[in-house]
């Protein structure tokens, strides 16, 4: 079980993290500052195993992958939108965090709700209701599962 | 079946005959572009794998143009991570030469590549007919390791392009006007194509600022079919086309539009959304502390032109900070040959080095709290130009310039 922090839609990366943090030496020096002009308290209040709910176009604007990376490096287990935008949601699959497609659930649930995800059915519970997850095409599942893209370049060589 | 330009350089990339959307291939790369917003986070990455390797040197330009000249001890840390790193391994680099976009369109890119680029405006490429997309630094290191990536063919949307942009009216207001009219993601993981007889009336540097903003509208990639301005533009830069590629007469679209450029009005992009435009005369009267003309869509000779004829014998308003950022150094030296440079000093404008400046707020010109600025950037989301209680309009080099003049929202006419 992991809560859920609540956005809503047309989330763009400046947002999740700002252009001012972006060439600090590493992630882990970047991430206290994850959503700051929209919740100022988000990095303090998320635990590993909480979830980011959103509606529409999810990470939309910059392509920097610091906005998944700070994501994943606070320990959020998954984000789940109404739609991503592409850059977003190709960097966070590359990255190994999963970014799951739920059409019926921003309307249902408000932040701090309790929700549990099984990834291999694609579905989310949530205040006694379960709700059906787009699964992901297979060739990008299968970057996923490898632990992202850098993990099957290891295997690779 | 008939492809399209994306889908025929997609088809070329991956050595097959045919693709459709939806389709997954593995395609080799042209060109790896990277800059410091992401770079040493790639290189971090890159020291780290089993066996790291570069596929092509040839391939990568690493451009350090967000943060020019550095602004902070940290920042310092990462150029010097990414200026040895390049030096070390023979990649071509650039410090201070201007914006990546508008360097790689300057000596870089031609007709018919497939380009990744660690930044979204990677898409600019499109002017010249190459396939250009904005990845992250994972994506970026596989493809600098391997030479190769995997792309997801995107469905394609039609722009048919008619008439011509009455005076005064900029490539830029279409742009805005077509991100207002399908939105913020109406062309998510699709390419945007753009050809008819009105094309042919832009000239590169409005097809630069077209391109640039696709992914402003989710876009992919954009397209332009190539004529003789962008055959033209190669050439005097020394560079021939790779591939020429036009779309087939029954290539497949996902939606078409026609677009008669003479219906186009001066528009203004309000906060925080790009597609949040209005006609720039409902913005007419809105208060502003600072002006931007610059950035990889607004900083072209075009524009410092388009800018410095208004402000010409005038001064920039006694409260409003104004400033104007060459997008390359190339622009800079024509813009200092012509005279432009004195005439924005000699009203008063702050002239700064070519780079990213305040379109991205982490550098230059950052604004404060409840601070209002007019833009020719590409972004005016909440925060953008710095305090996350601050605003950004986004304009035309026309528009911008004469709000400097008046201290508030105003267009060409007003001044």
């Amino acid at each position: 079980m992991g809560k859920i922090f609540k956005f809503q839609q047309d989330v763009d990366t400046d947002q999740i993290i700002a252009s001012q943090y972006l060439l600090f030496p590493t992630i882990d020096e970047m991430k206290i500052y994850t959503f700051e002009s929209l919740d100022p308290e988000f990095a303090k209040n998320v635990k590993p195993g909480d979830f980011v709910v959103a509606s529409e176009n999810f990470g939309c604007g910059s392509s920097r992958e610091q906005a998944p990376s700070v994501l994943k490096a606070l320990g959020v287990k998954a984000v789940i939108a109404k739609s991503f935008a592409r850059i977003f949601y190709r960097n966070a699959i590359n990255i190994g965090l999963p970014v799951i497609i739920c059409k019926d659930l921003h309307e249902n649930v408000n932040s701090g709700d309790e929700m549990e995800l099984s990834m291999e059915e694609g579905i989310v519970k949530v205040n006694g209701k379960e709700y059906e997850c787009t699964k992901l095409p297979a060739y990008m599942q299968g970057i996923l599962d490898q632990g992202g893209l850098i993990a099957s370049l290891n295997k690779e060589d | 079946m008939g492809m399209t330009i994306a889908e025929k350089i997609i088809a070329a990339a991956a050595k097959v005959n045919e693709v459709k959307p939806g389709d997954i291939h593995t395609v080799e790369l042209d060109r790896l572009m990277s800059n410091d917003g992401t770079t040493h986070l790639t290189i971090d990455m890159y020291n780290k794998l089993k066996n790291p390797k570069i596929a092509d040197v040839n391939k990568l330009v690493w451009i350090v143009d967000h943060n020019v000249p550095c602004d902070s001890v940290k920042t310092a840390a990462s150029h010097k991570k990414m200026r040895d790193f390049a030096k070390e391994n023979g990649i071509t680099f650039y410090e201070g030469a201007g914006v990546c976009h508008q360097i790689m369109m300057e000596n870089h890119v031609t007709s018919g590549e497939l380009i990744f680029g660690a930044d979204s405006h990677t898409c600019a490429y499109g002017a010249v007919g190459a396939f250009g997309t904005g990845v992250g630094c994972t994506d970026y290191l596989y493809a600098m390791v391997t030479g190769t990536s995997w792309v997801l063919v995107p469905e394609t949307l039609r722009f048919n392009l008619t008439g011509k942009l009455r005076e005064g009216v900029y490539a830029r207001d279409l742009i805005l006007t077509i991100i207002g009219m399908i939105g913020a993601n109406g062309a998510n993981y699709a390419a945007m194509e753009f050809g008819g007889e009105g094309l042919h009336t832009i000239d590169m540097s409005g097809r630069i600022a077209i391109c640039n903003l696709c992914v402003e509208a989710g876009a992919k990639t954009a397209l332009m079919e190539v004529d003789d301005v962008a055959l033209n533009y190669l050439r005097e830069h020394g560079r021939e086309p790779k591939h020429v590629f036009l779309p087939d007469e029954d290539a497949k679209y996902a939606k078409v539009y026609n677009i008669d450029l003479s219906t186009i009005n001066p528009i203004v992009a309000k906060p925080h959304f790009v597609d949040s435009v209005v006609d720039a005369k409902e913005c007419v009267g809105t208060h502003i502390d600072e002006a931007f003309l610059g950035s990889c869509n607004n900083g072209r000779i075009e524009d410092l032109r388009a800018g410095a004829a208004i402000i010409k014998g005038k001064k920039v308003h006694p409260l409003v900070r104004f400033l104007v950022v060459p997008a390359s150094k190339a622009v800079y030296e024509q813009a200092l040959e012509e005279g432009l440079l004195q005439i924005f000093v000699e009203a008063g404008a702050i002239v700064m080095n070519p780079n990213c400046s305040v379109c991205w707020g982490s550098c230059q010109g950052v604004i404060g709290e409840n601070e209002v600025l007019i833009s020719t950037g590409t972004r005016n989301f909440k925060g953008r130009a710095g305090h996350k209680d601050s605003f950004v309009y986004l304009a035309s080099a026309q528009t911008v310039t004469a709000s400097a003049i008046k201290g508030e929202i105003a267009t060409a006419d007003m001044v």
